[in-house]
């Protein structure tokens, strides 16, 4: 269980969307009673609740896709980090909440347009998914994009600390528009949309809010780009041993 | 032996457990109950948010109140097409103001005013896109001061 333990091109895609979905999830929920206003921490925990349940049935998809019977839990809680396959930006931890903002609104504008290609997929079950996705996307990039351009257009203080998270996780931004073999062969059986596609509106969105946040977009320099393969930043182990501990001391366990 | 409609019947006793003013089918979650040439019930329903908590309890009512009425029902979750608040019923956009929750507006994209559900006044702001569930936004009503949640339109 420890190696990347899809056999199909689609569950290996499927995964991937799930295990972003996953872990942002799982970030979200840590930050739970920590948000700067109840509001906030009740939009946290709804937006994660979100990305858990696209989890949930995007991994049940991926099970039935798999045929070997296996089941959500299966895939979020009984693989080890290297069979991980999301992108390194969401396993980034929690430091302060406008590092969170940026790391969900540069998240954000990718989801959206993501999920609107994958409405239209030949695969029926898939484009409901997305067609879901998608509604709750919007309402997820409206929020972050709002935050966003209220941090980076309030005060000295907000302003500084969310520009330096916008830098510090410039360098994971690009992984999540860059396709690769697997993704290839599910285009052109007319399934998915190549993440690369999606950089042209990742970019527009991108650019619009900063400027209207009055921030500054980084040069574009060193870009890590390895979660979908399975090789993860030191963050992935920690957040899986907190998220999996109850599943591998008591495997099956239900309530 | 069931029919659809005896089936949809018992169902009106299915509610949403975060708003039980409205049943599954007001809500528009119910999709389909088909019963097949042995009597076999198939109930299905589709979540109205991907990550909705109470789809576990929707389904465990359905099945226990098929089950007290003596049919032999399974319940089965589709995705496609994804549920939208226009599936909402008139009726129940009426039982929800009713209930204190301001409905859905059109279209997701479109901002349209809201009405307080305790004075009726259009003078409300929202406070937060997000509320006790995914579902709600957050609003207050800026002539009454009363705090209220929305059904969000998607």
């Amino acid at each position: 269980m420890n190696t990347l333990t899809t056999a199909t091109p689609l569950g290996t895609y499927l995964v991937r969307l799930a295990d972003d979905n996953v872990v942002l999830g799982q970030r979200l929920g840590e930050y739970i009673s920590h948000a700067p206003e109840l509001e906030e921490d009740l939009a946290i925990a709804n937006t994660g609740l979100d990305h858990i349940g696209i989890a949930r049935h995007l991994y049940t998809l991926a099970g039935s896709v798999e045929g070997d019977g296996r089941t959500e839990d299966d895939f979020a809680m009984m693989r080890s980090e290297r069979a991980f396959s999301n992108a390194l930006l969401v396993e980034q931890p929690n430091t302060d909440f406008g590092y969170l903002t940026a790391r969900q609104f540069f998240f954000d504008a990718y989801q959206v347009p993501l999920w609107r290609r994958l409405a239209s997929s030949s695969n029926d079950e898939l484009a409901g998914i997305a067609g879901k996705g998608l509604k709750e996307a919007t309402y997820h990039l409206r929020r972050s994009s709002s935050w966003i351009v209220r941090l980076g257009d309030g005060t000295s203080e907000s302003h500084a600390r969310v520009q330096g998270s916008v830098d510090r996780l410039w360098r994971f931004t690009a992984e999540l528009c860059t396709s690769d073999d697997v993704e290839r062969q599910l285009a052109d059986e007319g399934i998915i949309a190549l993440s690369s596609d999606l950089r042209a509106d990742w970019e527009r969105t991108v650019d619009a809010v900063l400027e209207e946040a009055t921030l500054t977009r980084p040069a574009d320099t060193f870009q890590a780009g390895t979660g979908r393969f399975g090789i993860h930043t030191e963050h992935l182990g920690h957040l899986l041993a907190e998220m999996q501990w109850m599943q591998r001391s008591h495997p099956g366990l239900t309530w | 032996m069931p029919t659809a409609a005896s089936v949809r019947a018992i169902l009106e006793q299915v509610t949403d457990p975060e708003i039980p003013v409205l049943t599954i089918a007001d809500i528009g979650i119910l999709r389909d109950v088909a019963v097949d040439a042995e009597g076999r019930v198939t109930v299905t329903i589709t979540p109205t948010y991907s990550g909705c908590p109470a789809m576990e309890v929707i389904a465990a009512d359905v099945r226990t109140v098929l089950a007290d009425a003596g049919y032999d029902a399974t319940v089965a979750t589709v995705f496609n097409p994804p549920w939208t608040t226009a599936w909402m019923s008139d009726e129940a956009k009426r039982k929800l103001a009713g209930f204190g929750i301001a409905p859905p507006g059109s279209a997701i994209d479109v901002v349209a005013e809201v009405l307080c559900p305790n004075c009726a006044s259009s003078a409300t702001r929202v406070i937060a896109e997000f509320s006790s569930t995914a579902c709600k936004r957050m609003l207050v009503c800026t002539s009454c001061g009363e705090p209220f949640d929305q059904f969000k339109e998607i």
